[in-house]
Parts: C-alpha cells; structure tokens; sequence
C-alpha cells in the first residue's frame, strides 16, 4: 500500500459485477483523490448506480475490490458521505433542515439523540458551507429541488467524510438551480479536501468544473480528463461500436449508435436543441 | 340537568383503571403511529388488526385474556408482513390480503364459538370495540410490561428509524441495518396496535395509533414537537371518551351507555378534520416540484 499516493480516497480495481446473470460492471478500474471534482457520466442503466453501491459496499463485487483510503473493509468504517438518487422529502417528515443535518452526525447510532453545544456550532457551519441558513428552520418537505439538495448535501458532508457520492443530484432540478449546486459542489471539493464524484448522464453543464471524468458505457469505464477520456477512439472501446464526438459551440455531444435504431445521443444540453 | 362529571365519575374503579391503562395506551400508540405515519405504513397497521382480532378472539376461547391473543396475533402477522415484505412489492399485495382474509375467517368462527358456546357474553364487542371499562386486574401488569416494551424499542430506535423513515438508501450508505431496524420497528406496532384494540378494539385500533400523529404532523415542523402534541392529543382524546361513555349513562332515559370507542374515534376524527382548517384559510403553499424535465437523452437517431 506504500505505492499509493497519499492523497488517494477511492481506488476500484477491476471491479465485475453480475447482477441475475446479467454482467452490469466489466474491469472497472479508478482512482479519486482529495480536493478533486470528478464527473460519473452514463446514460440510464450504464452501471452509475450500481457502481456507487459497489462503492458504498452494499453490493458486493463479482470479481474485484475497492478501496476507500486504501482499506477494505465493511460498509460501517467507511468515510463516504452520500447523496441517493431522487431522494424526494416527504412533505410530512417533521423535521427541520437542520435537523435533518443533525441526522447526518449520528443518524446512524441507536438510542435518543443528546443536544450538546458543539452539535449545534456544527450544523450552523453546514448551513453555512451549503447556503442553506435563509431556509434552516423551513421544514424539509416544503423546500425546492434545489434546496433540499443543499440540505442532503450538507447532510452527508457533517460527518466529514472524504468521499463525497451524488447519484444523478442534477435530475430533478431547473438549469439553474443546477448550476448552483455544480458551483457549490465545487468549492466544497476544494475548500474542504473531499473528492466529489457525482453522477450525471449529461456532462456538458459539468465540463468546466470537473477534474477528471469517469464515462461509463456498457459496463466498462475509462477515466481520465475529459479530453482524454471523451473522444472517438476511447469511447469506441467502451461501446464497442463506431462513437462520434462533436464540439459544438463549447459543448460536446457524443453519438454512440450501430445502426439498429437504438443510438443513443449523450450528453445534449437542452437549450442547445431547442435554440 | 346533565354535568359534565357525572355522579361517581372519579370514585369509580373501573373508570379510574381506564383512565390511566388508555393513557399509558395513549401514550404508546402516538410514538409508535408518529412513525407509522411518517413510513406511510398505515395500512399495514390496519392490516395487523386483522389478524390480531383473530388471536384476541382465539385467546377468549381458549379461557385467556384477549390481549395475549392481540399482541401474539399481531406478531405473528408483523412477522408475515415483514417476511413477504410487502412495504416493497406491490405484486405481493394479492397474498398479503388472502392471508389476512384467512385471518378474518379465523375471528369470524373463533367470534362465532365465544358467542355460542363460550362463557364470554359479549365477545365481540369486547373484541371488535374494546374493552376498557371491564378490564381484569390480572391484565394489567401486561399492558404496563407490553407499553413498557414498545416504548423501549421506539427509544432505542429513535435515530436509525428516523433516517430510515426519511430516506431508506440514505440510512443503509450510513451503515444503519435497515431490515433489522424494520423488524424491531414492525414488532413495536403490533404491540401498539394490540394494546390499542383492548381500549378501543381492533377495527378501531388504527385511529388511536395513527390519528393523533397525523394531526400532530399538520401542526409542527419539529420532532419533539410533534411527539408532544401527539401524545397529549392522544392522552385528550382517551380521557374526554372515557368521560362522555361514562356520562352517556345518563342521557336518555334508558340509562344505556354509549361505547367509548366511539368517542375516542369520533373526537380523533374531528381533531383531525379541524387540524385541517389553518391550511384551508391560509391556502399555504404545498411542495411544488420544479419545472424543467431535463431528460438529457433528447431523442435516438433513426440511421
């Protein structure tokens, strides 16, 4: 393990998932590190969300390990904080932003929650970090996309984990509440010294803020910047067909197809097509 | 002339007994429903009744008291419900309702064989709508160790239960055991729900469990709050039926009381319709969910 570098968070090493006969993940090996933005970017059912289950050691691999600071180890020592996919709040859940913040102290633990002062400083300094003091005492379920986000956010990071896992936080949210919670993301990763990785099947609003991409397609995945990873030859491996990278005005837009009808165009911003 | 403590009222035995036994109840049935509701797990709670009418009606026959049936039934069904899982899937709906068919079946002849050839008078509406009134002393003990339990449970839980009730996924990356939290949680409600049916019986039970939470929900955005309003709505609730069934004696000239269940539901009821009402004038605004759609797959290419 001396090999590693120091500030290394996540290595997935040829990691093989089988799911009811079906192989979902394929060799998939990755590093992240401290202080890095990284972009997991697939279209729907490329493996996004059963890679971060891997990750969070809910799923075991097939073939494969993955390490989270350089250990092993089960899924309660692990410092990953988590963001799940549409995790919608329930209108008639009691409880406060900042409570809900609190849970992410020690939400895990049985027995009644004790209020002690540092407890409360804490998620005073979450609810600055995120942005989230004008709504701290707004009731969950009430709060808009992108403020629940801002919460949740803040909800895994009050642990200080030094992973930090989104799956698809952008999906439910406007292009510009979007764009926030990208900014927002981005300072935290350098401010705090956490890797962020987060999923998304759209990579354009992710480009000027990611450090490093990790594109998946067809269960197999390549890293690296995105100029190493998003291109014609790279990405044909992955698909194992013929891939078209356009640039376009900034942005890229890749059209992965064979011929059978079933192309699909990744990584579109929406305002591109409509304007 | 009617007063509002009628004659005898606090010297009563039995009414004293229910006084307190219903807000121990009380007490149990508003944590426990606090997070029936916030798990949108109230029709499983209804569905327990099912099968612990059965075990209150099967334990009178066999010359045991009701509650020993109730909480044994609900177990037995909680663990059923928890086995086939049916939180998740809805295609194991059809097998959850057979099942708690059957268990209607089994209280309907168990009902059937108290009435004719056991002992008990009354069964069934001991069974169906409670008992607090004629409760034996020999019972006690067990609603104060039962209560005592599901207090205990709901206490030790409070944290992984209420992330897991907020966001199942959340709570499992957090390494919380959610299937056991689950189980623990699932044995709490049905100790709940039987010790409610001994109050108000086990088609009722459901309103005194998930009733005053749901109220308490409409009026807090906090925790501890609502556990509070929803005990004390609880506690109110119990004791105001237990003095209208007991003054109900005499209204009218038959000197026949009215059942408290049906003061207890009914004052549930329309604590909740009136909860309502703040929402209705301030025309509050709900959760709108935003509006773009950004499905970023725009369209496939037709080669």
């Amino acid at each position: 393990m001396s090999n590693r570098p120091a500030d290394e968070v996540l290595a997935v090493e040829a990691v093989d998932v089988w799911l009811a006969g079906r192989r979902i993940l394929e060799a998939v090996s990755f590093e992240l590190h401290a202080g890095e933005f990284t972009g997991l970017i697939g279209s729907n059912g490329a493996g996004k969300t059963t890679l971060f289950r891997v990750i969070l050691g809910l799923q075991r691999p097939s073939a494969g390990q993955v390490l989270v600071e350089g250990l092993p180890g089960s899924r309660r020592n692990r410092s990953i904080g988590y963001v799940p996919q549409k995790a919608v709040l329930d209108s008639d859940i009691p409880l406060r932003a900042r409570d809900l913040i609190a849970l992410g102290i020690d939400g895990n633990r049985f027995g009644m929650p004790i209020r002690w002062a540092k407890r409360a400083a804490l998620v005073e300094e979450m609810l600055h970090a995120v942005d989230a003091t004008r709504f701290a005492d707004s009731r969950v379920g009430q709060l808009s996309g992108g403020e629940q986000q801002r919460v949740l956010i803040a909800h895994a990071l009050i642990s200080r984990p030094k992973l930090l896992l989104l799956d698809e936080p952008l999906a439910n949210l406007d292009i510009r509440s979007g764009q926030e919670i990208i900014e927002l993301l981005s300072r935290i990763s350098r401010e705090q010294r956490v890797a962020v990785f987060l999923s998304a099947h759209e990579m354009n609003p992710l480009l000027p803020v990611m450090d490093r991409i990790v594109y998946l397609a067809g269960g197999r995945a390549a890293s690296g910047t995105a100029e190493e990873v998003v291109r014609p030859d790279v990405l044909g491996k992955l698909y194992g067909h013929h891939v078209d990278v356009l640039h376009v005005h900034g942005r890229i837009l890749v059209i992965a197809g064979h011929g059978s009808g079933d192309e699909e165009v990744l990584a579109v911003s929406p305002d591109l097509v409509v304007g | 002339m009617h007063r509002i403590f009628e004659a005898g009222f606090f010297s009563s035995e039995p009414v004293r007994v229910a006084l307190w036994i219903g807000a121990l109840i009380a007490v149990v049935s508003a944590l426990v429903g606090m997070f029936t509701v916030m798990r949108g797990q109230s029709f499983g709670g209804h569905a327990l009744t099912d099968v612990s009418t059965a075990g209150g009606s099967g334990a009178l026959l066999i010359g045991m008291a009701p509650l020993a049936g109730f909480v044994a039934g609900g177990v037995l069904g909680a663990g059923v419900m928890e086995a086939i899982g049916v939180r998740r899937a809805r295609g194991r709906d059809l097998a959850t309702g057979i099942a708690l068919g059957a268990a209607t079946g089994f209280a309907a002849l168990f009902l059937y064989l108290d009435t004719t050839t056991g002992a008990t008078t009354g069964a069934s509406q001991q069974i169906l709508f409670g008992s607090i009134f004629v409760l034996q002393s020999s019972t006690i003990p067990y609603v104060i160790i039962f209560g005592g339990v599901a207090l205990c449970l709901i206490v030790f839980l409070y944290r992984p239960l209420l992330l897991s009730s907020v966001n199942d996924e959340m709570a499992r990356a957090r390494g919380v055991p959610v299937r056991t939290v689950g189980a623990l949680y699932m044995l709490a409600l049905a100790i709940a729900v039987g010790l409610s049916s001994l109050v108000i019986g086990t088609i009722l039970s459901t309103a005194l469990l998930i009733g005053p939470p749901a109220v308490a929900l409409r009026l807090t955005k906090q925790m501890r709050w609502a556990i509070v309003l929803a005990v004390l709505i609880g506690i109110g609730a119990t004791w105001l039926g237990v003095l209208l069934a007991y003054d109900s004696y005499y209204w009218g000239s038959a000197k026949n009381g009215w059942p408290v269940s049906f003061f207890i539901v009914a004052i549930v009821f329309v604590t909740y319709l009136a909860s309502g009402l703040p929402r209705v004038f301030s025309g509050k605004r709900q959760a709108v969910p935003e509006l773009v759609d950004p499905n970023l797959v725009v369209g496939h290419l037709d080669a």
